[in-house]
């Protein structure tokens, strides 16, 4: 409760409208996304954070920033059938169809409301299970944690609908990105290869601001310029006709939340819960069939799922100190650099920041719902600007922010190598989430894994030495080969 | 492309051993972890390079179309061009360069457009960064004539 008191003092709600309301803007626009938007913006909170109690407002105006940006991706899969976000993609099935029949504003509606619902559900489980999360977290030790590193990257593999070595590759890239500069060990110097500007190594909020930011902007360019939208226009009545209608769909709503929930806490992320959602959506509905032409529970179930994700991926991000999406690594990395250390100890340590944090997930959803609600013509309006205008706009404010990490312009060349790099990724479905991740737990995960071996003196069955750790250990295992394993059962079958 | 990183994973490794991937007297040295993570990079990238090389020919789709390069290519150089000058003449006037010549050469506007938007944007990103958050960003002559840096 006392959170909604460090929450609510007026300087904090308004960097929370103004969070969301950049957000939505970063959400519509192509290119720009919640994982860069964010990164662009963390070096301007670092004076923010230095002052008392500002961390916290610091982390409620990136955390409404990913708020606004989960808005804001819906609103242009539905009027212009073009994505915002990866995570709204599935929204386009049935939203723009939606809106070509005249429908967008319940479809908006539809879609705002149940990203309002996941969201919630989600804060909800934040509430309630992360201290016991937590608790349990505090007896970790180095190899515990590395198993749940161990168990992160794992799941990747396993889940992740690119080619499982094409995961793994690019995991790996990400790990050895981590590694360059100063080990922080032994304060050895490794892969500078002699260039002073590696010594500090390869900052992740340039490789996240170039991967997904330039890369994205290369990949929108191929598809073509123009953009042809369907016309919105959202009254009173509208609104209050389709929340009539949405309760008929609560079965839907609960199941994606739950779906969201579960991928968001394991690293999956809402791109994937929003398709699996839709998918299993479709097949209990009893208008399974029709999905596809324009129906609302099409937009519920995708929309409600990855808010759900989306939000209770910081779940584990607070708790263990392990993101589950590539927006909460970033917003990770900044709890680093404002000073906090991200994990079990900052629920005894930083109670304030934490539910602090927490209440502004309640009332930013609340406040994200009323913006974007009022406000979606304004928003349409972004994309009506054309893109030859907009293109060199956002990168340049990409160069701004890379530059803004550290003051120097070799990181700016950083992010034009890390954006082709991305845009090759992309076309070779080389999947990105796991290399940011990799990159912004690098360090941690190998400082524990040398702990751990430092303890047990090389003995690699430290990490099967007790009940907990071999659990977690072995579901790592379990994941990683999970794509030989389901491989081998299906040749098992069709050889029968 | 899974050539590219087999080699920057083969580097690591020769790196690594450089610097010591074994068990040194107070523990694992500082290229311990590197090295095996750099070994999974070679190996699964030489599992890719089979891939693409068994990859059916009709499943081998091209890879970009000359006009989607041409467009990419038509960003990508400007942008190098945008970060060179920037440690040159600073970002602003960089910045405003940028966007003018997206706008006439991608978006054939009139020339008061072009001007306009890009000195416009600039200005207003000065504001936000130098006032507002009291960021430097780099700058160049220009800004030094009109008392600015």
């Amino acid at each position: 409760m006392q959170g909604f008191g460090v929450a609510l003092t007026p300087m904090n709600l308004v960097l929370m409208l103004t969070g969301i309301v950049l957000g939505v803007i970063i959400g519509v626009l192509p290119g720009l996304g919640g994982a860069n938007g964010v990164a662009i913006l963390l070096p301007l909170t670092f004076g923010m954070a230095q002052t008392p109690g500002g961390a916290t407002s610091a982390i409620i105006l990136l955390s409404c920033i990913y708020w606004g940006a989960l808005f804001g991706g819906a609103i242009t899969s539905i009027l212009f059938n073009i994505p915002g976000e990866p995570w709204s993609v599935a929204t386009t099935f049935d939203g723009y169809p939606l809106a070509q029949q005249g429908r967008a504003g319940s479809a908006l509606t539809a879609a705002f409301t149940s990203s309002f619902i996941g969201a919630l559900v989600a804060v909800i489980v934040i509430t309630f299970l992360s201290p016991v999360v937590a608790n349990f977290a505090l007896e970790f030790g180095p190899p515990e944690f590395f198993a749940v590193y161990l168990l992160t990257f794992c799941a990747f593999v396993g889940t992740s609908k690119e080619p499982p070595f094409k995961t793994l590759a690019s995991m790996m890239l990400g790990f050895t990105l981590a590694a360059v500069g100063t080990d922080t060990v032994t304060g050895t110097l490794r892969f500078t290869f002699g260039i002073t500007d590696l010594l500090n190594g390869f900052d992740f909020l340039v490789a996240v601001i170039g991967l997904f930011g330039i890369g994205e902007i290369l990949l929108t360019l191929e598809e073509g310029l123009a953009f042809k939208g369907a016309a919105a226009r959202i009254n009173m009545r509208v609104v209050l006709d389709t929340w009539k209608e949405l309760p008929r769909y609560w079965m839907t709503s609960l199941r994606s939340s739950a779906v969201g929930c579960f991928m968001g806490i394991v690293p999956g992320g809402a791109t994937p819960a929003s398709f699996m959602s839709y998918g299993v959506a479709r097949r209990f509905s009893k208008n399974g069939d029709k999905f596809g032409t324009g129906q609302v529970e099409g937009v519920v179930a995708p929309e409600t799922a990855a808010h759900a994700a989306g939000t209770s991926a910081l779940l584990p991000m607070i708790t263990l100190g392990v993101p589950g999406s590539p927006t909460a690594a970033v917003l990770l990395g900044g709890l680093m650099i404002w000073g906090l250390q991200p994990g079990p100890l900052l629920f005894v340590e930083k109670k304030d920041f934490v539910w602090g944090l927490i209440a502004s997930m309640y009332l930013g959803n609340i406040a994200g719902l009323i913006v974007v609600l009022t406000c979606v013509p304004l928003f349409a309006a972004i994309l009506r600007v054309p893109f030859a205008v907009i293109a060199p706009v956002i990168v340049v404010v990409c160069a701004i922010g890379a530059y803004t990490v550290h003051n120097s312009t070799f990181d700016v060349w950083m992010m034009v190598v890390f954006g082709l790099a991305g845009y090759l990724f992309k076309k070779l479905q080389y999947p990105l989430a796991p290399m940011v991740l990799a990159i912004v737990l690098g360090d941690a995960a190998e400082s524990s894994f040398r702990q751990a071996m430092l303890g047990s003196q090389g003995d690699m069955t430290i990490f099967f030495s007790n009940k907990l750790v071999g659990t977690m250990t072995t579901l790592a295992l379990f994941l990683l080969f999970w794509p030989l394993i389901s491989w081998a059962l299906r040749a098992l079958r069709q050889h029968r | 492309m899974a050539l590219v990183i087999f080699a920057i994973g083969a580097l690591i490794v020769i790196d690594s051993l450089r610097i010591g991937a074994r068990w040194g007297a107070d523990g694992p040295q500082t290229g311990y972890f590197p090295f095996y993570v750099a070994l999974m990079v070679c190996l699964a990238s030489a599992w890719n390079v089979l891939a693409a090389l068994l990859m059916k020919r009709e499943a081998n789709t091209t890879f970009v179309a000359r006009g989607q390069l041409k467009l990419v290519l038509a960003v990508l150089v400007p942008t190098v061009v945008f970060v060179g000058l920037v440690g040159w003449i600073g970002l602003y006037v960089a910045g405003a360069l940028f966007i003018g010549f997206f706008m006439r050469w991608l978006g054939k506007y009139a020339w008061w457009k072009v001007g306009a938007v890009g000195v416009g944007v600039m200005v207003v990103l000065f504001f936000i960064f130098e006032r507002w958050f009291l960021v430097p960003l780099p700058k160049g002559p220009l800004e030094r004539l009109l008392g600015l840096g």
